[in-house]
């Protein structure tokens, strides 16, 4: 499949005329901030002819927090506790590429053993992500059982977490430098055990949800990404993946240990909420075989954490630098300038969901029935605060 | 990379061009060509993914630097535009028909910093920040800490420690925090 969508002339990014609610032909309903079918605080105000949904308008803010404004004000090691709150149900993704940051602008090399756990540890965090989002594609359109499962079955990812960084939700185990601890005794074999129940959890997940009739004739269709929008949209992740583009920063730019992984990019043909969905089932399969190859190959001795100036008089030379990493969502990238003080000059965080929420969100939205729009929005894969930030 | 600098270079009056590291090149253009490169970039020379804009304040020498930062999937690379313009007067030429998550980036840009973009979508609605007041947050000046203080005052029982002073006490009590 081709690498380049091209720009198409025909793709008109001009904002629709609002509907004229005074004829009274219309009804406007808020979807949000508070509902089930949102994916965190956000809102849809939507505007409806019937079942039909005519117009769309994303917003958000109800979590904003400032984080930009807050790193400005903060030394580089205090920055650190901030980062990894900015998409709740991936932290991890924050704190790599913060220190990676961190790390290319100083000049820090960081212990091959700590690249490896690192690498664990993002693709831990991808499966315990996907495990959640499953949960919530299968919710949103009234399957509840398959969430009970997958919930239930994060938890025991979770404990792994918690026994290799202490902590569960918020690992703060990526830090500048390396990581924060090796793994605990017996690690590896607990590990090795529930990624074979999550296998099979898998597979039975694939044959309650994916070849349940509901959740074919509801998503089959539903929110159709063309190739041809891909780049004009700046889609990226399982949602471009699922119309055929070969586009994976693992693959394509490798970073940490996954240019010695074994693992193909994944592609799927069908570009609707069906396709997306079963792609990333396979992506989830495919982490749990990336978590095994490092639990073979990473080194079980050497430094985990490089030599570190004292972070209370930590300045970072001067320069500026983009670094990116393929999140669950796609291109997740944290732009860094440094001006050679103790603080942080400017740190922008690039989240997927920021065009995936909004202007994709807004395009797609129209024409759908109003019982699929949870649906349609969790398929996208969206996470309000990595927008608001 | 180079030969698209050349190109580039032949073309446009662009400045500051520096190799970050492989991959990533990020030059200065001038605020009046800057879309018109922005434009070439994405329709001739393969750079079709815009990662994002972003804004630097630099206060003291009163300009903001906006940074569109894009992508060349074929090539790999990456290219960071920087495009200085006045802070006080801070307007820029809107991209929002090149890309279709621009606008956002726009609306944004103009709450937090207050930058305006003649032309772009929805410019006015509020982004984040519900009937906000007060100077665009993001810009320098916008001091958080007082902010906080007199719009919540202050709470019995409640106090903050200086973080830094703080760890030189409960971190590294013996050393002092003196040593680099």
């Amino acid at each position: 499949m081709t690498q380049s969508t091209g720009h198409s002339a025909a793709l008109d990014f001009a904002q629709p005329e609002p509907p004229d609610l005074s004829s009274g032909k219309y009804v406007k309903l808020w979807q949000g901030p508070q509902h089930p079918g949102i994916t965190g605080n956000m809102s849809l105000e939507l505007v409806l002819d019937g079942d039909t949904i005519i117009a769309c308008k994303t917003h958000v803010g109800y979590l904003h927090r400032g984080f930009e404004k807050l790193m400005e004000r903060r030394t580089f090691i205090q920055n650190f506790t901030v980062v990894c709150r900015i998409a709740v149900p991936e932290p991890t993704f924050n704190e790599y590429l913060y220190s990676h940051a961190v790390e290319e602008l100083s000049g820090i090399e960081v212990p091959e053993r700590a690249v490896w756990l690192r690498t664990m540890n993002l693709e831990m965090m991808r499966l315990a992500s996907f495990l959640m989002w499953i949960g919530g594609q299968s919710g949103a359109f009234g399957q509840y059982t398959v969430p009970n499962w997958t919930l239930a079955y994060r938890d025991y990812v979770l404990d792994l977490f918690e026994e290799m960084t202490g902590a569960r939700i918020y690992h703060m185990y990526i830090v500048p430098g390396g990581v924060r601890a090796g793994l605990p005794d017996g690690f590896e074999e607990r590990a090795r055990e529930i990624m074979k129940g999550a296998e099979k959890l898998l597979d039975q997940i694939e044959r309650v949800m994916f070849h349940n009739v509901v959740f074919k004739a509801r998503s089959k269709g539903l929110g159709i990404i063309t190739p041809d929008m891909v780049d004009p949209y700046g889609i990226v992740g399982p949602n471009s993946r699922a119309c055929g583009l070969a586009r994976d920063i693992r693959k394509d730019e490798p970073y940490l240990a996954y240019d010695r992984l074994d693992f193909d990019t994944i592609t799927g043909n069908e570009p609707d909420a069906y396709g997306r969905a079963y792609l990333r089932l396979q992506e989830t399969r495919q982490s749990i075989s990336l978590i095994r190859q490092c639990l073979d190959r990473a080194p079980t001795d050497g430094p985990f954490q490089a030599d570190m100036p004292n972070v209370l008089h930590w300045k970072i030379p001067a320069g500026e630098t983009y670094v990116k990493a393929e999140c669950t969502r796609g291109e997740y990238g944290y732009y860094m300038v440094t001006d050679g003080t103790e603080f942080v000059r400017r740190v922008h965080v690039r989240g997927p969901s920021y065009t995936h929420a909004i202007a994709v969100m807004e395009r797609l939205a129209v024409g759908t029935n109003i019982a699929d729009i949870a649906g349609l929005m969790v398929s996208l894969h969206t996470y309000p605060p990595e927008i608001e930030r | 990379m180079n030969e698209i600098l050349d190109r580039l270079q032949r073309n446009f009056s662009i400045s500051d061009i520096s190799v970050r590291k492989p991959g990533l090149v990020t030059l200065k253009v001038g605020k009046d060509s800057a879309e018109i490169l922005i434009r070439e970039l994405r329709d001739r020379e393969g750079y079709t993914h815009l990662n994002f804009i972003a804004c630097i304040d630099y206060i003291e020498d009163g300009i903001f630097t906006l940074v569109y930062m894009l992508h060349n999937y074929a090539s790999k690379e990456t290219l960071g535009v920087h495009v200085d313009i006045d802070r006080e007067s801070a307007e820029m030429t809107s991209i929002h028909t090149l890309w279709a998550q621009a606008w956002t980036y726009q609306r944004e840009l103009r709450e937090m910093y207050g930058i305006n973009f003649p032309g772009s979508p929805r410019l006015e609605e509020d982004f984040c920040l519900e009937g906000w007041d007060q100077i665009p947050p993001m810009r320098r000046e916008f001091d958080t800490k007082a902010f906080s203080e007199e719009r919540f005052g202050h709470r019995e029982g409640r106090h903050s420690e200086v973080p830094r002073d703080h760890m030189k006490v409960e971190l590294y009590p013996n050393r002092g925090g003196d040593e680099e």
